[in-house]
């Protein structure tokens, strides 16, 4: 009766509790991720990066449980790799997005974790897809994880049409720091990640240099 | 808000709603799904609240008033369960007037606030409300209570309240600065509850706003038509 369970955080669930979101903009994506992951009340890794590359031009985001979220990146990014072989050039974001939905869909009862999957392709530019619970749709932006609850206000009232660059980095940003600043399970450092015709772009923003609001 | 489907009224045990004759949400307790808000600005305060009051998936009342006057001056947000909530609003209603004639004065923000919050502590285990209690005295000027599920007390200069008000932190912590004018408020009160309306399935309906300042209270409905809109696609 009086046995050595051991701390609590060791016998739960692994959950990426997360804030992420994608948005498209004219040229391209820009998505954004927190760091926290959380096993109950411990944080178990307070700078991981969620947002793991598909392809050179295609990232996803991860959130839900930890462990399957990141074997369906993994997959994918394998199943990708093949069939850019097979096509002989860089795969569609479309192709991408469907993979992963494939997986959310056929797996739905044994899986709890949702992808947003972003990225360039040539065909279509910047493109962003949600798929949740195994649908696949394709929105000019997307926010997913338990921090999204609370900045559907912000960016419903924020988001407008034909941003550049630069806006949709700041409007990540705003919406990441929101939502880390209400949601238990988001925190730790900003990761955004860019990607146009030239290129991808990697970025972290530490604590101290996201933006305040009035209360701090 | 609000849980407790276990607490069904007797006579429908007998009438069991697995059966088509009886529509399920005979079966559920009443509860004002919700968005509500409350801001302080230097002169007095500015309440808001949507009006659809659910039983279940069945929509009760789709205009509710949940902004409930408990004086000249004070004004309560309500949200969680109906009867809850209504039953503490008469209760502190009733002892706040007493309390202001024995004064012969006006009575304190604070003191109905307190109220609530003696009546939500004591009896937390059998209640489900959360309330936003906002007005103005001489004292402080206008004041914004927060008295949520559970009972404690904190005084902000914003707060938010109900099932719908998860989604509009974000928007809220952006939005508001100190030192808004009363117009400002009413605006933004008026934008978030909308967002908040269009995202909760629990709220909606019309927007009823209230400010509350020395020279008296305001009341305001804005219709389904007139709600700013911000649609994304």
């Amino acid at each position: 009766m009086l046995e050595e369970t051991g701390p609590e955080w060791l016998s739960e669930e692994v959950k990426t509790g997360t804030t992420i979101i994608a948005i498209e903009f004219n040229g391209g994506v820009v998505l954004g991720s927190d760091s926290r992951v959380s096993a109950g009340d411990s944080v178990v890794n307070r700078v991981m990066n969620k947002l793991s590359p598909l392809h050179d031009k295609i990232y996803c985001a991860l959130s839900g449980s930890a462990a399957d979220a990141q074997t369906i990146a993994e997959m994918v990014n394998y199943q990708l790799d093949v069939h850019s072989l097979e096509i002989d050039e860089d795969p569609q974001v479309r192709s991408a997005a469907t993979l992963v939905r494939n997986i959310s869909y056929k797996y739905k009862e044994e899986l709890s974790a949702h992808l947003i999957v972003a990225g360039w392709d040539r065909k279509d530019k910047g493109q962003v897809f949600a798929t949740l619970n195994g649908l696949l749709t394709r929105q000019p932006f997307a926010v997913g994880g338990s921090g999204s609850s609370y900045v559907y206000g912000f960016v419903d009232a924020e988001y407008r049409k034909g941003m550049n660059k630069e806006e949709c980095q700041q409007f990540v940003v705003n919406t990441l720091s929101l939502a880390m600043n209400r949601d238990g399970s988001s925190g730790g450092v900003a990761y955004i990640v860019s990607i146009d015709e030239h290129g991808t772009e990697e970025k972290v923003i530490l604590g101290n240099d996201l933006p305040t609001f009035f209360d701090q | 808000m609000a849980a407790a489907a276990s607490m069904m009224p007797y006579f429908a045990q007998q009438i069991s709603s697995k059966n088509d004759l009886v529509p399920d949400w005979m079966g559920q307790e009443v509860s004002t799904g919700t968005t509500i808000m409350a801001v302080e600005y230097d002169g007095g305060v500015v309440i808001g609240a949507d009006s659809r009051t659910t039983t279940g998936a069945y929509i009760a009342n789709r205009v509710t008033d949940k902004l409930t006057p408990i004086h000249d001056r004070i004004f309560c947000c309500r949200s969680g369960s109906a009867a809850d909530t209504q039953a503490i609003a008469d209760v502190v209603t009733y002892q706040l007037g007493f309390h202001s004639i024995e004064l012969d004065e006006p009575p304190l923000v604070e003191t109905a606030a307190n109220l609530f919050k003696a009546s939500c502590y004591r009896y937390r285990e059998e209640l489900s409300a959360g309330i936003l209690v906002a007005g103005w005295d001489r004292r402080k000027g206008g004041q914004v209570y927060c008295v949520p599920i559970g009972g404690m007390m904190v005084r902000q200069p914003v707060s938010i309240g109900g099932s719908g008000s998860s989604y509009i932190y974000g928007f809220m912590d952006s939005n508001y600065k100190p030192d808004l004018t009363k117009d400002q408020c009413l605006d933004l009160t008026a934008a978030a509850l909308s967002l908040a309306m269009e995202r909760d399935g629990s709220s909606g309906g019309v927007i009823r706003l209230a400010s509350i300042s020395e020279s008296g209270v305001e009341r305001k409905v804005i219709l389904g038509n007139q709600l700013p809109k911000y649609s994304t696609h």
